[in-house]
């Protein structure tokens, strides 16, 4: 059937099958493949979007049930080329590593920080914990995140300690 | 070393931006023209004869354009050992395997057609457990074993047996170090099979064009081993097939041999030259793909009682599954390293790789390290025990140190490395030894019980004598550089601290180098493989003779130019120059692409530096005594940690993990940092929760995220320090070594070892579950192993004559 969709601020219309999923119309649909299946059964988070202003899993949403609604993508996270603050922390602390984890994981944070600013690293962790990450163990990712909302004193970043 | 201003920098990741604006393209990503998605039919049983296959009604679906059986197929795949069908052909071998595949225009057709696809088995009962398949009644999981090809020089497959490989290693005389000793203790360890749980699945596109000419688009870590492996398998001449890597989305260890890439051609040649993509399901990954082999380490050691080990006596077990891929090789790797940073002055190892109807094993970050470890250090833990020594003192005690000799016969220098640094480190760390009045008063409040262990670690390449890899550095007009190189960009960062090295070299700032993304072998350099922990000191030094022969190119134009004598001219990021008149100078980017004199007169031509660098100095293993050496380099390394335990449950939370490793040199404090967190938490997950858990018939009950889990943000331990010592490797760039697999060996034991000093817990299987602890707790014997239904105890010390070792049928 044929949907209408705004996808970063554009709309799109797009002829889809029933059964496909909101991550199939990103990224068959729209080309828009900065969103990954890593599972495909909404366990890994990688294909996070926001979806009407909430995160889902776009591997769980079927592209019909976002008809008329809104869309945002980690492609619509900079600005003409220019990193968001939550990317810039990202590449800052070393927050990514292979990379495929990390376009899900930027969606989440942007979602955290949008509903709570100052969120501490329990609340972090809360925050990130449907986004799998194999790379990086967390710790630069967890980092990144109190950079970006303003908590990162010294003794919160890690060092690597010569001995 | 003068001081160096871009080695050692906290540079970010040159790849970041692409990642994180989700610009970057993996193979699954990728678009053709007429690209044709592909299915694979998967054996639902361990160990079946397939008795017909018929694929008609498979064939008449519109939409179809190839359907695939093993029996049209002749094409033999293995890397060390040549044991592999593409598809599998009469038997199936392990659950999950392919027995067919279709390629259609949609990935629904594709999926219907392999529904259509009728398959009759006779189901057989299958080989499960690696110490009965070296019984002598058990049925052959490769009857033909006798008449596969292997690499002869290093492996030994036993025809007529379930033993695809057997390492020995023997060092001085056994008898006489177990008649030395005072003690004498022995113990069995286990860990199951672990998934490596990539974020991006195996995914291969390929088009077989007329003429035999191969393009592969694949998520490999090795592209020219994929290559490589492709064409001998399909005898075809190397320059027919190229193979294109862009990003991948991690790799482990998983993605370094050949995977799908053959199956994938195959069908783009039946399909008429279409290009086909396979893309494994997170199910398939755990089955089809391969694994981590499991294992059954036992360890016997003789020792004084002021603690030194006089003897030790070791036997492996390693469960290769249904393939012997790399797990001879880790095999062999894990069997000259049994030992780790010990100094062992008689001993004696045997290591088998078993063939089960499991999935079979392949490399896994750390190359074994991770899973003999697991028991060597437990077991050092339990002989300090058993001798009243505190484990600490006991493990100083036997460390390897300058003079000491490794089993296969290497000297350990000065320049090695500094394992009891690393030890020291993470000891002090943790407060090894006592209890602060903070970790005293959590036990007052909690009920808890706090306890500490360390455990040390070291890893050495695993890789051929006469590994060798290539750089090429090209110059632009704007004297900015290109690198490539075919080591491959999997997230470890080697793109980053290669640009690091080059402009260092070069003395150029970092963001006039650029190292190529995407690896392409018709047009990059060879390189071995993107494995072992060996990219950083072999393309490393690559690079860094890659800038010397440009610079020497720069130089013999520039003393054309400069009417000097080559010895005395110098360079800064911009020009060269006369060392004595410095304001007689020309620029790089005068001289990038060949030099023009006022009058139109040119020289020179573009700068392309070349630099070809070989692992220097290793020799094959004798076959009876392992005697050789083996390893490029050894990187040392500790975890200390902390943990809480609930004494009535079993219930356990790890505190704080401290690490150290000897790296050498650090390249850049964030990307060790990012390697440290991320294998030490990898660690976590394969020392707490991972695992393969089969029925009686060899089928996989936990292929999913659901029933095998890994860690989230949530279990990240709350205290975290990595440490580092620099003992700089002579041959590595700028004293570095390669440290991307060691965090994440030996997290397990100092997990286990901490338990046992809160509550007298005697683990011996990994994972440790709360279940296990408590179990542990209770009846205070070892645990039987039954995620793996290894149905025999683990504990073998009452065993009668326990030195007997259960030998392979002959
Ligand atoms: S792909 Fe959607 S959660 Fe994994
Ligand atoms: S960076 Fe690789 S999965 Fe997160």
């Amino acid at each position: 059937m044929q949907i209408s969709v705004t996808v970063n601020g554009q709309v799109c219309q797009r002829d889809v099958e029933d059964h496909w999923t909101l991550l199939r119309l990103l990224r068959d649909g729209l080309g828009l493949t900065g969103s990954k299946e890593g599972c495909g059964a909404g366990e890994c988070g990688a294909c996070t979007v926001e979806l009407n202003g909430r995160t889902v899993n776009s591997c769980l949403v079927l592209a019909v049930e976002a008809d008329g609604g809104s869309v945002r993508t980690v492609e619509g996270e900079a600005e003409q080329g220019r990193l968001s603050r939550i990317q810039e922390a990202f590449a800052r602390h070393h927050a990514v590593q292979c990379g495929f984890c990390t376009g899900g994981m930027v969606m989440s944070v942007r979602d955290l920080l949008q509903r709570n600013p100052q969120p501490t690293v329990r609340e972090i962790q809360e925050g990130i914990e449907g986004n799998f990450c194999r790379c990086t163990g967390y710790a630069q990712i967890i980092e990144a995140v109190l950079d970006v909302s303003g908590q990162l004193d010294d003794s919160s970043v890690g060092d690597l300690r010569h001995v | 070393m003068s001081e160096l201003t871009v080695v050692g920098a906290d540079v970010p990741r040159v790849e970041a931006v692409e990642k994180l604006t989700g610009d970057a393209l993996y193979t699954g990503d990728l678009l053709l023209p007429g690209l044709l998605h592909a299915k694979v039919k998967a054996s639902p049983h361990a160990r079946a004869r397939i008795l017909r296959i018929d694929t008609s009604r498979a064939e008449a679906l519109p939409g179809v354009h190839a359907v695939l059986t093993g029996h049209e197929l002749d094409h033999k795949l293995g890397l060390y050992v040549v044991d592999k069908d593409i598809l599998a052909k009469d038997v199936v071998r392990h659950f999950g395997e392919a027995v067919a595949a279709v390629a259609a225009e949609s990935v629904e057709t594709a999926s219907a057609a392999v529904e259509l696809i009728e398959v009759e088995y006779e189901v057989l009962s299958p080989v499960l457990d690696p110490m009965e398949a070296i019984g002598d009644d058990a049925p052959l999981v490769h009857p033909d074993l006798g008449s596969y090809a292997y690499v002869e020089a290093a492996f030994s497959p036993q025809p007529g047996t379930n033993v695809a490989h057997v390492q020995r290693v023997r060092k001085g005389d056994l008898d006489r170090g177990f008649a030395e000793a005072e003690w004498v203790v022995e113990r069995e360890y286990t860990n199951p099979s672990v998934q490596h749980v990539p974020l991006e699945t195996h995914v291969a596109v390929v088009q077989w064009k007329a003429g035999d000419q191969v393009t592969i688009w694949t998520s490999a870590q090795s592209p020219f081993t994929v290559r490589n492996l492709f064409c001998t398998a399909m005898r075809l001449p190397l320059n027919q097939v190229r193979v294109v890597v862009p990003h991948v989305g991690g790799g482990f260890g998983g993605k370094a041999g050949i995977h799908l890439e053959p199956l994938v051609a195959c069908l783009s040649r039946k399909a008429g030259g279409r290009p086909v993509r396979l893309q494994a399901t997170r199910e398939e990954e755990f089955s089809l793909l391969p694994c981590r082999s499991a294992l059954t380490y036992r360890i016997k050691t003789g020792v004084r009682a002021d603690g030194t080990i006089t003897a030790q006596q070791m036997t492996m077990y390693w469960d290769a599954g249904a393939y012997a891929d790399y797990a001879v090789n880790v095999t062999r790797a894990s069997a000259y390293s049994a030992s780790g940073p010990y100094e062992i002055p008689n001993a004696w190892v045997d290591a088998y790789t078993i063939y089960t109807n499991k999935p079979y094993g392949t490399a896994y970050r750390g190359f074994g390290h991770v899973e003999f470890f697991w028991g060597l250090e437990r077991h050092m833990e339990l002989v300090a025990h058993a001798i009243g020594m505190d484990p600490l003192e006991f493990r100083r005690r036997n460390l390897l140190k300058p003079g000491s000799r490794t089993m296969t016969g290497e000297l350990i220098t000065e320049h090695t490395g500094d394992p009891r640094a690393c030890l020291d480190a993470v000891a002090a760390a943790i407060g090894y030894g006592g209890l602060t009045d903070e970790e005293r008063e959590h036990e007052r409040r909690t009920g808890r019980r706090v306890g500490k262990g360390v455990a040390t670690l070291h890893k050495a390449p695993a890789m051929p004598s006469f590994t060798a890899t290539a750089a090429v550095v090209k110059m632009s007009s704007d004297a900015t550089v290109v690198v490539n190189v075919a080591l491959m960009e999997i997230g470890q960062g080697c793109n980053t601290a290669l640009a690091q090295i080059v402009a260092e070299r070069l003395r150029f700032p970092i963001d006039r180098v650029k190292v190529a993304i995407e690896r392409d072998t018709d047009k990059d350099p060879y390189d071995w493989q993107t494995v072992a922990s060996k990219g950083l000191i072999l393309s490393g030094n690559a690079c860094l003779l890659a800038c010397d022969d440009l610079l020497r190119q720069a130089y013999d134009v520039a003393a054309q130019v400069l009417r000097a004598n080559v010895a005395d001219l110098d360079h800064d990021a911009d020009r060269v120059f006369v060392a004595h008149r410095p304001q007689e100078s020309v620029t790089f980017a005068e001289l990038s692409i060949g030099y023009a004199f006022p009058n139109g007169n040119g020289i020179g031509g573009p700068l392309i530096g070349v630099g070809r660098y070989i692992a220097q100095g290793l020799t094959n293993l004798d076959k009876e005594t392992g005697q050789g050496l083996p390893a490029l380099d050894w990187t040392y390394g500790a975890h200390g940690v902390v943990v809480d335990v609930d004494p009535d449950t079993g219930e356990f939370d790890v505190l704080a993990i401290s690490s150290a490793y000897d790296v050498g040199r650090v390249v850049n404090p964030g990307l060790v940092r990012g390697q440290a967190i991320g294998g030490m938490v990898q660690g976590l997950g394969t020392a707490l929760c991972e695992g393969y858990i089969y029925d009686q018939q060899g089928r996989l009950l936990n292929p999913s995220f659901t029933d095998n889990k890994i860690p989230t943000a949530r279990d990240l331990p709350a205290r975290l320090d990595i440490a580092v010592v620099e003992t700089a490797q002579l041959d590595g760039p700028y004293g570095a070594r390669g440290v991307g697999e060691h965090p994440m060996i030996s997290v397990a034991p100092a997990i286990g070892n901490a338990i046992q000093q809160a509550t007298g817990a005697e683990l011996l299987h990994m994972p440790m579950r709360f279940e296990d602890v408590w179990r542990a707790l209770r009846s205070h014997e070892p645990i039987d192993n039954w995620i793996t239904e290894t149905p025999a105890g683990s504990c073998r010390s009452d065993l009668p004559g326990g030195a007997g070792q259960p030998s392979p049928r002959k």
